[in-house]
């Protein structure tokens, strides 16, 4: 661990991989140290954004720390189950890609249960980590301009449900059945960090 | 309902309050007045609590038409006003007829004007805050003429000060002062030092999400991608271009461009007031 101060409001916490990722966000989630406003996890970092009125890098470094991440620990906000139809443009791809074929993939990704690792990219864009590595696929080579809201889709180690229609390069699989980023709902996003996901087929 | 009508909104006019801290989560940043000293001092002096909404005014040219009487003070960059074609000053409450326009003219220094009134605006909250953020078009709507924005019940403070004695933006050379960032080390050896050495300038390419600054290049020593990182307001992220973009309120929650510095927190609104063309440079504290 490699605690990089983030100016006098900000502490960059730079992890080994993306499970110390999990295991410290959940950690820092559980019990945040005072006066922090924010924790933002990505890929190989989790940032906490502090009051610096109230706290100071020192006191958040020291309590940052001090906390015992337990391994292979991922945090847990909550559960969201998404429907989904697999008919994506990329999944004969994905199916050649992996060597399971359409039906494999569909049951690779409706069989594992998955956790949103953080988000970005755009409001409610959740970046979501399985429990195997048999989906592990490329980007497309080339981005497509326009990905329409709900599609489904993968990248490297990550899912992913596109939460509005935008440029995208994941290699996509399906279409979620329902939205997931909704204003006119508490929360808006069914994506956010630490929420632990199961996608079903629509039937 | 009391409501003010928007006539002429100049470049840019948003709503804004403090933003919507804490859902870095969702992938959503806060948002909010990019100067919040000056938004904060303009509920004060109205009574209202510091999180009420006001209207950010950016290079100012605003008019708006009191429909009922409401209390109204301008803050943050100085602009000359009129209200009913008499001119009226900045930093103090400033009591409009129904049916009265307050124009504002230009700012004389400073880029960002706030207009609060008394009540705050009610426009319905998005995620907890009426702030509008640019970059992901969350919040009310960028603001358009015939915008009828509503005006919340007064509180029950009443405003005490007639005018509140407040600093002008500079109008010349701005010093920001910065802390090494947590990717100083991607830099050649010197950069930094080229970064506190060098004069830069504010390109017209810059906006709420950040400031694109103009200068000296900072060449960075190592070519690898760096995986997305969640940034703070304030950090100097430096793309390919070796041309620093300092962020301000509606930054993107992660990027993937090293910081090189970090603009500490009690600058961030000299920063909001920054005009395009105008010299910066930084200091190390």
């Amino acid at each position: 661990m490699r605690l990089l101060p983030c100016g006098d409001a900000g502490l960059l916490v730079e992890l080994g991989d993306l499970d110390e990722v999990l295991a410290t966000y959940a950690a820092l989630a559980e019990a945040p140290p005072d006066g922090v406003l924010d924790i933002v996890p990505a890929a190989r970092t989790v940032l906490v954004r502090f009051d610096c009125g109230v706290t100071d890098v020192d006191t958040v470094a020291a309590a940052v720390r001090s906390l015992r991440p337990t391994s292979g620990s991922r945090p847990d906000t909550g559960h969201a189950e998404i429907v989904v139809c697999y008919d994506g443009e990329d999944l004969a791809e994905v199916g050649e890609l992996t060597g399971l074929g359409e039906r494999g993939v569909v049951e690779a990704h409706t069989g594992q249960e998955w956790t949103v690792a953080f988000c970005g990219f755009a409001p409610g864009f959740g970046y979501l980590v399985g429990d195997d590595d048999r989906l592990h696929v490329p980007r497309r080579e080339s981005p497509r301009t326009r990905v329409p809201a709900g599609a489904v889709g993968l990248a490297g180690e990550f899912s992913g449900v596109y939460p509005r229609e935008s440029p995208g390069g994941w290699q996509l699989i399906g279409r979620a059945l329902e939205p997931v980023w909704d204003l006119a709902r508490t929360p808006p996003a069914k994506l956010s960090a630490g929420v632990r996901v199961r996608f079903r087929e629509a039937r | 309902m009391r409501t003010l009508t928007v006539l002429e909104t100049g470049i840019l006019a948003t709503v804004q309050d403090l933003g919507r801290a804490g859902l870095a989560g969702l992938g959503v940043s806060a948002s909010g007045a990019a100067d919040v000293s000056a938004l904060r001092l303009g509920n004060r002096l109205l009574g209202n609590d510091d999180g009420a909404a006001g209207i950010e005014v950016t290079h100012g040219g605003l008019v708006v038409r009191a429909d009922e009487e409401v209390t109204v003070a301008l803050t943050g960059a100085p602009c000359p006003a009129t209200a009913g074609g008499i001119a009226v000053g900045g930093n103090g409450p400033v009591r409009l007829g129904a049916g009265i326009e307050l124009r504002l003219g230009v700012p004389s220094a400073g880029l960002r004007t706030y207009l609060t009134v008394r009540g705050g605006i009610d426009v319905p909250p998005v995620l907890g805050s009426r702030a509008t953020d640019v970059l992901s078009g969350l919040g009310p709507d960028v603001l358009s003429p015939g915008t009828e924005l509503p005006v919340g019940a007064p509180p029950r403070r009443q405003p005490n000060l007639d005018v509140a004695p407040v600093a002008m933006p500079p109008t010349g050379e701005v010093v920001l002062r910065m802390l090494p960032g947590p990717r100083h080390d991607w830099f050649v050896a010197g950069a930094l030092d080229e970064l506190l050495g060098s004069p830069y300038q504010v390109s017209a390419d810059s906006n709420r999400v950040g400031l694109r600054l103009l200068g000296s290049p900072l060449r960075r020593a190592r070519e690898d991608e760096l995986p997305s990182e969640g940034m703070v307001p304030g950090a100097l992220q430096v793309p390919p271009s070796g041309q620093p973009t300092l962020f301000l309120v509606d930054h993107p929650v992660t990027g993937g461009y090293p910081v090189v510095g970090v603009v500490v927190t009690a600058d961030l609104g000299l920063a909001a007031q920054l005009r395009p063309g105008q010299p910066v440079r930084f200091k190390a504290v």
